[in-house]
């Protein structure tokens, strides 16, 4: 909790309740700010991490997630009326993925909506909401409350994820579906402590693979983590940092607020702000439910030829074009766009990346030419590598969909 | 499904108030079929000649007509549909509490000049000046406001016509507007003015109506604003019959034009339908289809209750709902059965405007009190007796006051209920230092504070001018970016009340514009 008496720059950085499990577990004591709390870059190595999402399980603590409990008579028109979705027809017990934009049609951030109840319902999103949330209740008879440090929420992701929830007794895990949740209980004999517990478990991530992820009271957090870790332990279970689940995300397709675009809520300059269209999230915007914030602005902007595009860029070589400039020809003299996010991808064996580009290379199968800088043991040679624009998702394993998934 | 018929209406006028009327007259005139919804059993809404107790009839809440330009006046041609004048180019007396009250006349003063050759002198500079600059900005308040960044030719040529405008006014007077222009009135009277009593009936203009003191920035800008609205004239004038005749005449000639005009019929809501304008529904139920509808009621009512902010962007609905619009003006209409003596004055001087705005510093320190909503322990007042003039207004031989006493607040600290006796009190106290009679004339006393303002006449807040009156509010910034062209983010809603370019007042120019704003569209 943030204390009166000390500025609050000299804040602590708040610990989440897997904190002294994931401290004991961290080699390389490689620590990062994420929205107030401090969170686990790398425990050990970021290419044994990364293989733990892929071919078996990790656990990711998202405490620092902010969640949001909507509730209300008003919740769903409130919430209809925020994001570019039509989320008319979650039910109780489903999640959707979407994103919600200023008037102007620029992206304030991306988040997901979770169905409680009817008229409850819980929002997760990157950043803190709280101001352009209140602005968007007005008029509509809601109650909004942060209730990030209420709940612990831990990622379990990978192939093996939902034996290893079989494992620790979340019997029905493997009934849900893609986007759904259910209020599982974990039995009195799984892991230390006494009694029954109950979890959210939703069928959703940030990893494009099998994987769930579960909310609990902060109370049950050692318990939860020390039970998939007793049964995980035979079955290269790893808990892993941000830069593996980067990696992971990348693969995946999947955009990170600040990395990939800048919130409008954030950018200073003119012009660096994008919309959903210019960010491929066309289908997350649904002009036909009715109006949302940024429904005009979108409308117009969809009636004009696109400026630019976010796309996938498959590119030569090995080395990932971390923040290339990239060019319509080899001899770089017209800028087309830049790279947001680059990895080399193990699993495709493809060296990937998302970028903006400019409006005449956003087609499927467009070539561009990525400026990469090579350090060859202290000597730096400039490369330019070609990249073709790719469809996205790179990586889209079939188990991500298969219900029940297979028992390992 | 059977095909919808069509809409018996071109356009459906959302309030009857001045600007509403205007607006309807000139849309029926170019043919429309133009249908007026008003709330209230009489039209007028804030300009409405009501009886506060039997036998004695007041202007309810505006009770001078100063501010509608002589054009507007001529291009309705309302002398025609029976306006009347009982007075105009009403003087003003300043009073003062030693009785040396300041007549203030259109031509020079003698009582200014006896008391100081100065500031006399200084006062015709003034006017003139006044008067020049009035001019040069009056035709930015006759047109729709130029948007800043579309890159229309338009909008273009508006902006570098203001700025044209300003430079002809020559070097030197130039340099005083763009000097004044965002300065305190109370400054702008120390530089040129020296008798106190003078400054407080100067100060009182710039700040009459609006949420400040004469030290708060941007009071010249309202006194120049209430200048350029009139052409430099500001002759105040009395409608015979009060300012309800004015909306009476109003109201013939829309009918005349073609407008029907319903009274009694409160808009509840305005239908969307596929993101348009579709109609509106009344609080009886009852549906009328329209393509085009436009509100004269003030924004917040217009977006935020019958529209409502779910046919909106969350970012213009912040910006509506934080929009400055707490009047700080109370009415005091008092019914008299004599004519009390003011000290100092005659019979035949009280025929003016008067004024309890002693100085400047006592207007700045009335504002104080309402900072922390309380009323002013010694308000500032702008004073008519229309009967005088008028004489049908109350039985013969009797009176009816009309005040207008600032500051009163629109939240009150303890709530209006129980103190509302007290603050009348106040003001008659105010008043009884100049009119020792007073008390034992009055037959009957009504109090309008800003929160009945809001109740009795449908303006969210009680504000005259339905949006302060203030350089973050004008022009292309009025009432709020989004909606400051007329034309607001949903297709077919317009706005035509006070809370639009160029702003409240019985000025009648919004609701000009917004029928020119509408008609360019459909061209």
């Amino acid at each position: 909790m943030l204390t009166e008496s000390e500025p609050h720059y000299a804040q602590p950085l708040l610990k989440t309740p897997f904190h002294e499990r994931a401290r004991a577990l961290s080699q390389l004591d490689a620590f990062v700010p994420w929205a107030g709390y401090t969170t686990v870059d790398v425990f050990t190595s970021v290419e044994q991490e990364y293989f733990a999402i892929r071919n078996a399980s990790s656990l990711y603590d998202l405490t620092p997630m902010v969640k949001y409990r909507v509730a209300g008579p008003d919740a769903l028109r409130f919430l209809n009326r925020l994001v570019t979705r039509d989320v008319t027809r979650l039910a109780p017990g489903k999640v959707a993925y979407t994103v919600w934009c200023d008037d102007e049609g620029h992206i304030i951030d991306d988040g997901t909506v979770f169905a409680i109840a009817p008229n409850e319902y819980r929002v997760c999103t990157g950043e803190r909401q709280l101001d352009w949330f209140r602005a968007s209740a007005i008029g509509f008879e809601v109650e909004i409350r942060e209730v990030t440090e209420d709940v612990a929420a831990l990622a379990v992701q990978g192939p093996t994820s939902c034996r290893l929830l079989k494992g620790v007794g979340l019997a029905g895990v493997e009934r849900l579906k893609p986007f759904e949740h259910a209020e599982l209980s974990m039995p009195r004999d799984a892991g230390a402590g006494s009694g029954a517990l109950s979890l959210l478990v939703s069928r959703t991530g940030f990893t494009g693979d099998l994987g769930y992820e579960l909310w609990m009271q902060p109370a049950d957090a050692e318990r939860v983590w020390d039970a998939l870790m007793e049964f995980g332990s035979t079955r290269a279970v790893r808990p892993v940092g941000s830069r593996a689940l980067n990696m992971a995300r990348i693969e995946a397709g999947f955009l990170l607020p600040n990395v990939d675009f800048v919130s409008a809520a954030h950018t200073l300059y003119l012009g660096t702000e994008r919309s959903p269209l210019e960010l491929g999230l066309a289908w997350l915007v649904d002009f036909n439910k009715g109006h949302f914030t940024g429904r005009r602005a979108l409308l117009a902007e969809a009636a004009r030829p696109p400026r630019r595009r976010l796309v996938g860029l498959d590119i030569e070589g090995t080395k990932p074009a971390h923040n290339a400039l990239l060019y319509g020809e080899r001899s770089g003299r017209s800028e087309a766009g830049s790279v947001t996010s680059a990895t080399w991808s193990p699993t495709t064996k493809r060296n990937l990346a998302l970028a903006m580009v400019g409006a005449p290379y956003i087609a499927t199968g467009s070539t561009l030419w990525a400026d990469i800088y090579l350090n060859r043991e202290l000597v730096w040679e400039r490369r330019m590598m070609r990249a073709r624009v790719v469809e996205r998702p790179f990586f889209a394993p079939t188990r991500r969909r298969v219900t029940p998934p297979a028992d390992f | 499904m059977s095909a919808a018929p069509a809409p018996a209406w071109d356009a459906i006028v959302v309030g009857g108030g001045h600007n509403g009327l205007i607006c309807a007259t000139f849309l029926a005139r170019s043919g429309r079929r133009v249908l007026v919804l008003e709330a209230a059993a009489s039209l007028g809404g804030a300009a409405v000649t009501r009886e506060f107790t039997p036998g004695f009839r007041v202007s309810a809440c505006a009770h001078l007509l100063h501010l509608m330009p002589a054009t507007l006046l001529r291009e309705l041609s309302l002398e025609r549909f029976g306006l009347k004048f009982a007075a105009v180019d009403l003087p003003t007396v300043a009073l003062a509490a030693d009785a040396s009250h300041l007549l203030l006349g259109r031509g020079p003063s003698a009582t200014l000049a006896a008391r100081s050759p100065a500031d006399a002198a200084a006062l015709e500079e003034w006017r003139t000046l006044l008067v020049r600059f009035a001019h040069a900005l009056h035709p930015v308040l006759t047109r729709t406001p130029p948007r800043l960044a579309s890159g229309a030719r338009r909008d273009s040529y508006a902006l570098l016509e203001l700025a044209w405008r300003i430079r002809r006014l020559g070097r030197r007077d130039m340099r005083e507007l763009l000097r004044i222009g965002g300065m305190c009135v109370y400054d702008l009277l120390e530089d040129r003015f020296e008798l106190p009593l003078l400054k407080g009936a100067l100060a009182l203009d710039a700040v009459l109506g609006t949420n400040y003191g004469p030290r708060s920035p941007g009071t010249v800008l309202s006194l120049l604003y209430r200048m350029a609205a009139s052409q430099g004239a500001d002759s105040l004038a009395l409608p015979q019959g009060g300012l309800g005749a004015l909306a009476e005449a109003l109201a013939a000639a829309a009918r005349a034009a073609g407008a029907e005009i319903r009274v009694g019929s409160p808009v509840a809501r305005i239908a969307v339908r596929a993101d348009r304008v579709a109609g509106v529904a009344l609080a009886s139920g009852e549906e009328i289809a329209a393509g085009t509808v436009v509100s004269s009621a003030d924004p917040r009512t217009t977006f935020l209750d019958l529209l409502g902010s779910e046919h909106l962007d969350a970012g213009f609905v912040r910006r509506v709902s934080q929009m400055r619009s707490r009047g700080v003006a109370a009415k005091l209409n008092l019914a008299l059965d004599r004519l009390p003596e003011f000290t100092g004055l005659t019979a035949a001087q009280l025929n003016g405007r008067l004024l309890v705005a002693p100085s400047a510093d006592y207007i700045e320190r009335a504002y104080n009190h309402v900072k922390y909503n309380e009323y002013s322990h010694a308000p500032m007042l702008e004073i008519t007796l229309p009967t005088l003039a008028d004489p049908g207004l109350a039985p013969p031989g009797k009176h009816v006051m009309s005040v207008i006493a600032q500051y009163a607040p629109y939240a009150l600290a303890g709530g209006w209920e129980a103190r509302r006796q007290a603050c009348s009190d106040r003001i008659v106290d105010t008043l009884a230092a100049f009119a020792p009679q007073l008390r034992a004339c009055i037959v009957k006393s009504e109090l309008l504070t800003p929160e009945d303002i809001e109740r009795e006449f449908r303006i969210s807040g009680g504000h005259w001018h339905h949006a302060e009156l203030a350089l973050d509010q004008l022009l292309m910034v009025r009432p709020v970016p989004g909606a400051a062209q007329y034309r607001t983010p949903v297709a077919g809603l317009f706005l035509c009340g006070a809370g639009s370019h160029p702003g409240g007042g019985v000025m009648g120019l919004p609701g000009r514009n917004a029928a020119r704003a509408m008609m360019q569209k459909a061209a």
